[in-house]
């Protein structure tokens, strides 16, 4: 009975600095996707648009986010670009190299669900006269949000569990405040803790992903 | 009246179209006829002014009239596709009200309530609400005539419309496009089918490929 109250008291002696540490994944979470999401979707049209210099362009962009480590990207922001002068604080490091890299994986995503739209679409559209952009708004992008929806939603989980990689820039974290416990009163219970917290996100996120899927089911 | 005069077109170097002639007159319904490859689509979607002539006039009533070009809002060509493009994400009603309400600015009450009048006018009141997804080809291809009908067009083309349905609807669609043109719609019915060309059409066009 003692080793359980013992327990408790510890887990509440830690949870101030877990929720510290919470509070910064989750801010970088937020954040991350208010950035990525729109740069995705412009860089997506741009990757499916008819002008060619702007494909190849993004093209670049898509292949260096997509084909090198999040980590290396990572650390190149931080401790690499102070070298030729472009200086970001910790946070803002992490949420540059998170925004760029997620926005080249949605933009892929986006271009991969414009380009499944049937042209007949846009065809049946312009006879009856709707302009681009009512076409756009109307008739492709409601489409194309119910055909990227499921990898969207993936991409949104794998962000919270790869944001513990600011772990390595020395932010403050979720993971690094369990770790810092861990490491200082040497038990296992912060580390425990952390993976429940990682866990219930996950959880929230799936269900709130079905929620939305639901909300797009109306039609096939 | 709609006026085709010595109208050429080609894809690349391939010519599709040589100096191609026609006319359908007002109210009248027009087959054009030729087997699979002898340019038929090409030719509505140059008539819908999804693809631009090369060379050639065409005339609405005795205007020169580009369908390519054409920025006025006045519907002049509606077009039933073979594969009807219906839009999945909107349901029946709203398929058929989106374009009166966007681009010829109708109230949203007044649209719904002309579709209405289309709808039981083609046995499909009953399906306003439901998506795409849920009728059968018939009934798509009814929703997509309401659709191209709720913009009054001049002129009303079909592309191949027994070709997607069972066989025993072909007298369906017969029946509806002999009963617009009782109603004094000029018609033009893309066809590979002569038999139902002769039954519905007063002229027939016929076309080869090159
Ligand atoms: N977008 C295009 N680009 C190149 N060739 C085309 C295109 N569309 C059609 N064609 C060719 O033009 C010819 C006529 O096609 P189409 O008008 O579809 O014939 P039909 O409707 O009479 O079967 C075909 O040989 C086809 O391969
Ligand atoms: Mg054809």
């Amino acid at each position: 009975m003692n080793g359980i109250v013992a327990q408790w008291q510890y887990a509440s002696q830690i949870m101030p600095s877990l929720l510290l540490g919470l509070k910064t994944t989750l801010s970088l979470f937020v954040l991350t996707l208010i950035g990525a999401i729109p740069l995705g979707i412009v860089v997506g049209l741009g990757r499916a648009s008819r002008f060619k210099v702007v494909r190849q362009i993004l093209g670049v962009y898509v292949w260096i986010m997509r084909g090198t480590p999040l980590l290396l990207q990572l650390i190149f922001v931080f401790y690499g670009l102070p070298i030729v002068h472009i200086v970001f604080q910790r946070y803002n490091a992490a949420l540059f190299a998170f925004i760029i890299n997620y926005a080249a994986y949605f933009a892929e995503i986006f271009r991969g669900g414009l380009q499944s739209i049937d042209p007949g679409q846009y065809e049946s559209a312009k006879v009856l006269r709707l302009t681009y952009w009512q076409t756009v708004r109307k008739i492709i992008l409601p489409q194309v949000m119910k055909i990227v929806l499921p990898s969207i939603g993936n991409e949104v989980i794998n962000l919270v569990k790869d944001l513990s990689l600011v772990y390595v820039i020395g932010l403050g974290d979720l993971l690094r405040a369990g770790n810092v416990a861990t490491a200082r009163d040497v038990t296992l219970l912060p580390l425990v803790l952390v993976g429940i917290g990682y866990l219930l996100l996950t959880a929230i996120l799936t269900f709130g992903q079905r929620k939305v899927e639901k909300h797009y089911s109306y039609y096939k | 009246m709609l006026a085709l005069k010595a109208i050429n077109k080609s894809y690349g170097k391939r010519l599709i179209l040589k100096q191609l002639s026609l006319t359908v007159n007002d109210g009248e319904v027009l087959a054009i006829v030729g087997p699979s490859g002898a340019g038929k689509t090409t030719l509505l979607r140059c008539i819908s002014g999804l693809e631009p002539i090369d060379s050639g006039e065409i005339d609405l009533n005795g205007q020169p009239f580009d369908p390519y070009r054409n920025q006025n809002q006045d519907s002049v060509i509606g077009v039933v596709f073979q594969d009807f493009q219906l839009f999945p994400n909107l349901n029946v009603l709203e398929n058929i009200t989106l374009a009166p309400i966007l681009v010829l600015k109708q109230p949203a009450a007044t649209a719904k309530a002309k579709a209405r009048q289309l709808l039981s006018r083609l046995a499909l009141a009953d399906k306003e609400r439901l998506y795409p997804y849920q009728l059968s080809g018939g009934q798509k291809q009814r929703v997509a005539l309401a659709r191209a009908l709720a913009m009054r067009p001049q002129v009303l083309c079909y592309d191949e419309p027994t070709s997607a349905l069972d066989p025993n609807l072909r007298q369906e669609v017969a029946k509806m496009i002999l009963s617009l043109k009782a109603d004094g719609m000029t018609q033009i019915v893309v066809t590979h089918d002569l038999a139902f060309a002769r039954e519905i059409a007063d002229a027939v066009k016929h076309v080869t490929a090159l």
